[in-house]
């Protein structure tokens, strides 16, 4: 690859290297990866050799480069096109190819049967969106197949039907939004999910999609092209039906928790009241910020496809860090409203001293239904 | 006898002749009725191209003169004085712009030729129906406004008064000095602003010309140079002062560091701006001149560059010019202050462009500051401290520096009630958001409404010498017309036909000088010449056509677009 080619597509002769990016990388402090570097020797070199860049499969796409550039370039588009580059050469990680072919095979990455997709909600009453409902509920990969992640659709389902929500699923219909796909260089791949979401979706006269994930959300809301209904995440519509009254919550939950924003809803979406919203709502709960919250949160290290990817220092995860932070403020339940935030925080959980629980906004929500 | 026209075309040495040819349009010109010379020439701009035109107009007794050069945005006030000078009126004078509108942007030169002669003949086929214009005057209230009491509206205000004009002096607040009062030493040499500032303060106070308006705002607006009428009110009386001109001297506002909320300006004490800097060295200050952090003197001081400067992500994509230097003075101080302190500047680029600013950063450095470059990320909080994540650059290596203090360099924004006094003075301002100059190189300080100029940060950032010369020019520019005691006025206006008019009004909607009204008795609308720019929205909106416009009557049109067609 000729680094002209990279510096013409992203515009990288408007680099001033402030280093504002890599500063702000999460990810730079841990391992060798550093993306003012790359835009540099993109931008000096004839030739960047980027096949001996194992370090590009760290970055988990925070964003957080993006969001701090004063001159308005997107360190993370870079990121992706420099994968693209790798993915087009073959040059990819084991676990990161097997799960984008079981996304292209089976519409999800975690190598589940297309026909199990919607097991989870077998026996809880839910329509499917074919039979009408002005609410679709975009389950999301994670929720559908982890059984961890599959709690936390149980409790919006619990929440929706408390509140009276006309709604439905796609059922063994939905696929992968593509989030992911896009995100590790698979750009071919994201267009053919989003073609077979687009083309599922046309038949019905939905008015608001919700998701479980930041990622679906982000994606929905501003990368599917010809969407023609709002986009929720969760959040945004929980916090809704709170204000409207429509959800009462009741019952006390004394617990003194504290919320990770996820990169994908905070930094990226700039969601960061709705969630708070909602636990100062639940009675009893004690909200305590952690230092770095909202613009200044630190990443779990689950997106950018690094939930199939350990990247080039597996030995501490950054959800380690975050989960000492919390424990060192004494929180007792550390929140989040992410299913790769969940997954990744309560793995570091276990692996930590001491006792915290790591759960989704909305199963503290159902404790107080 | 019909009239006799001059026609001459432009090489502009080779940014026309390169991909025109001149000769031919020459020749074609030669050709056309009613030309009685035609000539091409090097520079017609440049004194022996306006002898020739002088000299023809004697020699052939042209009435009329066709120069087919430039945009007559650059030349057209040149060629009129030119032809004036020889006797004719300026107002006989027609441009072809076979540059911008031609050589500049076609590249194969027989197209740019042709299109080139169209142009001629289009500007002889009006030039052939032009009319002489006469040029008048109005006279001019002898005092100013100045608008702004900090240093640039004082110094403003200083000038004019001393030469013997009344200036009514507006200040916003109870009290005179601006964003200067809050600083404590100036850059690069360290001198006390105190000082400095109370003897202009006292000087304005005192002077006899001046008549000061504190805690009081200008409310509205009247009137054109020469003649202004200025509603100025505080919260108990209201004035109207009549003024010849008005300088603006509203200064700035500082970035809102709250808006890069990655700094936790607002969540950690310890993260200051530049601003809270100086008060915090200052004598009266709460460490009553030495540097306290929560009672206790810092051991690590770190400064940020550009918080809010050159950042798109937060709209200010420019520099604000007077961060470096201010960040080196008050690293400067911290190292006079507290020797043994770490003080560390994280900046992207220095630049220390001005008189002295070089020597005095180089004098920074020497006393141990040490600059890295890399501009910071992020801040948070380790116990009692401050982290700050950055990159270094130069090493290729991300940092955590911890801190005690951090002080942000924060940058400076236009005003935010900058919009309320454009509105009020009709001025334009450029894409920064700050008001914008005439031209940026040869009118810095004039607008484009006539009579009113610009001085200090209102215009752009600058420091205090800037500001001081910048006001100089503006008070400069201001006392002209008080001391011509005439203006001239635009001699290309809208005339209206009062057989035609029915004085329905929607001229007067279009128009933005206010130029038009009902004439009670008559019922048809009226032109207050001396207010009419000559723009001709009126004459488009009028639905009895009875309104034209000097110098670009139908007719005239209609003769260009023959020649075109």
């Amino acid at each position: 690859m000729e680094g002209q080619d990279l510096a013409q597509a992203y515009r990288l002769f408007e680099c001033i290297q402030c280093g504002r990016c890599t500063g702000g990388c999460p990810m730079s402090l841990k391992t060798r990866f550093n993306i003012r570097r790359l835009i540099y020797e993109a931008l000096v070199y004839e030739n960047i050799d980027l096949q001996s860049k194992e370090v590009l499969w760290d970055c988990s796409t925070c964003a957080t480069c993006t969001l701090r550039c004063p001159k308005g370039l997107d360190p993370t588009d870079i990121v992706i096109g420099m994968r693209s580059i790798l993915v087009e050469g073959g040059r990819i990680p084991p676990t990161i190819r097997d799960a984008l072919k079981s996304l292209a095979i089976r519409g999800n990455p975690l190598t589940m049967a297309k026909e199990e997709r919607a097991d989870w909600a077998e026996g809880l009453g839910v329509k499917e969106i074919s039979e009408g409902a002005k609410v679709l509920y975009f389950v999301g990969c994670s929720p559908s197949y982890d059984p961890r992640v599959q709690r936390v659709a149980k409790a919006l389902v619990q929440a929706f039907k408390k509140a009276d929500v006309d709604f439905g699923i796609l059922g063994n219909e939905e696929v992968c939004c593509g989030s992911e796909a896009r995100r590790v260089g698979e750009t071919g791949l994201f267009e053919m999910l989003q073609e077979l979401n687009l083309e599922t979706l046309e038949p019905y006269p939905v008015e608001l999609m919700v998701t479980t994930s930041p990622h679906c959300y982000n994606a929905f809301q501003n990368e599917y092209q010809g969407l023609d209904f709002k986009v929720q995440h969760y959040t945004q519509f929980v916090a809704g039906l709170i204000d409207e009254g429509k959800l009462p919550l009741s019952k006390e939950v004394k617990r003194i928790v504290t919320y990770q924003d996820p990169c994908f809803l905070g930094k990226q979406n700039k969601i960061f009241e709705e969630p708070r919203k909602i636990l100062k709502s639940i009675p009893g709960l004690e909200l305590r910020e952690l230092d770095r919250s909202r613009e200044r949160s630190l990443c779990c290290e689950g997106g950018g496809g690094r939930m199939w990817a350990e990247g080039t220092n597996p030995e501490e995860r950054l959800a380690h860090t975050r989960v000492q932070e919390a424990m060192d403020l004494g929180a007792e339940v550390l929140a989040t409203a992410c299913p790769f935030c969940l997954l990744t925080l309560e793995d570091a959980a276990k692996t930590v001293a001491g006792e915290i629980e790591v759960m989704d906004i909305m199963e503290l929500v159902v404790e107080a239904l | 006898m019909g009239p006799r026209i001059g026609v001459y075309v432009c090489h502009c040495g080779v940014n026309i002749a390169a991909t025109v040819d001149v000769e031919a349009v020459t020749r074609f010109a030669q050709g056309l009725p009613s030309v009685a010379i035609a000539r091409d020439y090097t520079y017609m701009c440049s004194d022996p191209g306006q002898a020739l035109i002088k000299e023809d107009i004697e020699k052939f007794g042209l009435t009329k003169v066709v120069v087919a050069s430039c945009s007559p945005m650059m030349h057209e006030p040149t060629f009129r004085g030119t032809i004036q000078e020889a006797g004719l009126n300026p107002y006989c004078l027609e441009m072809a712009n076979i540059r911008e509108q031609c050589s500049w942007v076609h590249g194969e030169k027989d197209k740019a030729t042709r299109k080139a002669i169209q142009l001629v003949a289009a500007a002889v086929g009006k030039a052939f129906l032009l009319e002489p214009l006469e040029e008048r005057r109005a006279d001019v209230t002898p005092a100013a406004l100045v608008i702004g009491g900090g240093i640039a509206g004082m110094q403003a205000a200083l000038d004019i008064a001393k030469a013997g004009f009344l200036v009514y002096l507006v200040e916003k607040e109870p009290r005179l000095g601006g964003h200067l009062a809050q600083l404590g030493k100036t850059f690069p040499n360290l001198e006390s602003v105190t000082p400095l500032l109370s003897k202009a303060i006292e000087e304005v106070e005192g002077h006899p010309n001046i008549d000061l308006l504190t805690s009081a705002e200008v409310v509205g607006v009247e009137g054109y140079i020469g003649n202004f009428k200025v509603k100025v009110t505080d919260r108990t009386t209201r004035r109207e002062l009549k003024v010849g001109t008005i300088v603006v001297a509203t200064g700035y506002d500082l970035f809102d560091a709250q808006l890069k909320p990655e700094y936790g300006y607002g969540v950690y004490e310890k993260v200051i701006t530049g601003l809270e800097f100086e008060r915090l060295v200052s004598s009266s200050g709460p460490g009553e001149g030495e540097i306290l952090v929560k009672g206790k003197e810092p051991q690590d001081v770190v400064f940020i560059q550009c918080v809010g400067s050159r950042d798109k992500s937060v709209g200010q994509e420019y520099c604000s010019r007077i961060c470096c230097m201010y960040t080196a003075k008050q690293a400067f101080l911290v190292k006079e202050m507290l020797p043994q302190a770490r003080v560390t500047v994280l900046y992207m680029d220095v630049r220390a462009y001005g008189k002295g600013f070089e020597e005095f950063y180089d004098q920074v450095r020497g006393e141990g500051v040490i600059y890295r470059r890399g501009n910071p990320s992020e801040i948070y909080k380790k116990g009692e401290r401050l982290v700050i994540r950055a990159e270094d650059t130069l090493l290729g290596e991300p940092i955590q520096l911890e801190a005690d203090l951090v002080v942000l360099a924060t940058g400076i924004t236009p005003r935010r009630d900058s919009l309320k006094i454009a509105n009020l003075l009709k001025l334009p301002r450029s894409a920064d958001g700050f008001f914008m100059e005439a031209h940026p190189k040869l009118r810095p300080v004039d607008t484009v409404m006539n009579g009113v100029y610009l001085a200090g940060c209102c215009q752009g950032p600058k420091d205090i010498p800037d500001t001081v010369a910048q006001a100089k020019a503006a008070a400069a520019s201001a006392m002209a017309p008080l001391c011509q005691g005439q203006v001239k006025v635009e001699a290309v206006t809208s005339i209206i036909d009062e057989e035609l008019c029915s004085g329905c009004g929607i001229c007067a909607e279009v128009c933005v000088y206010d130029a038009l009204s009902l004439h009670e008795r008559k019922g048809v609308m009226t032109i207050n010449e001396v207010l009419c720019k000559g723009c001709g929205a009126c004459a488009v909106a009028c639905p009895s056509k009875a309104i034209k416009l000097s110098h670009f009557t139908p007719t005239q049109i209609l003769a260009q677009v023959d020649a075109l067609v």
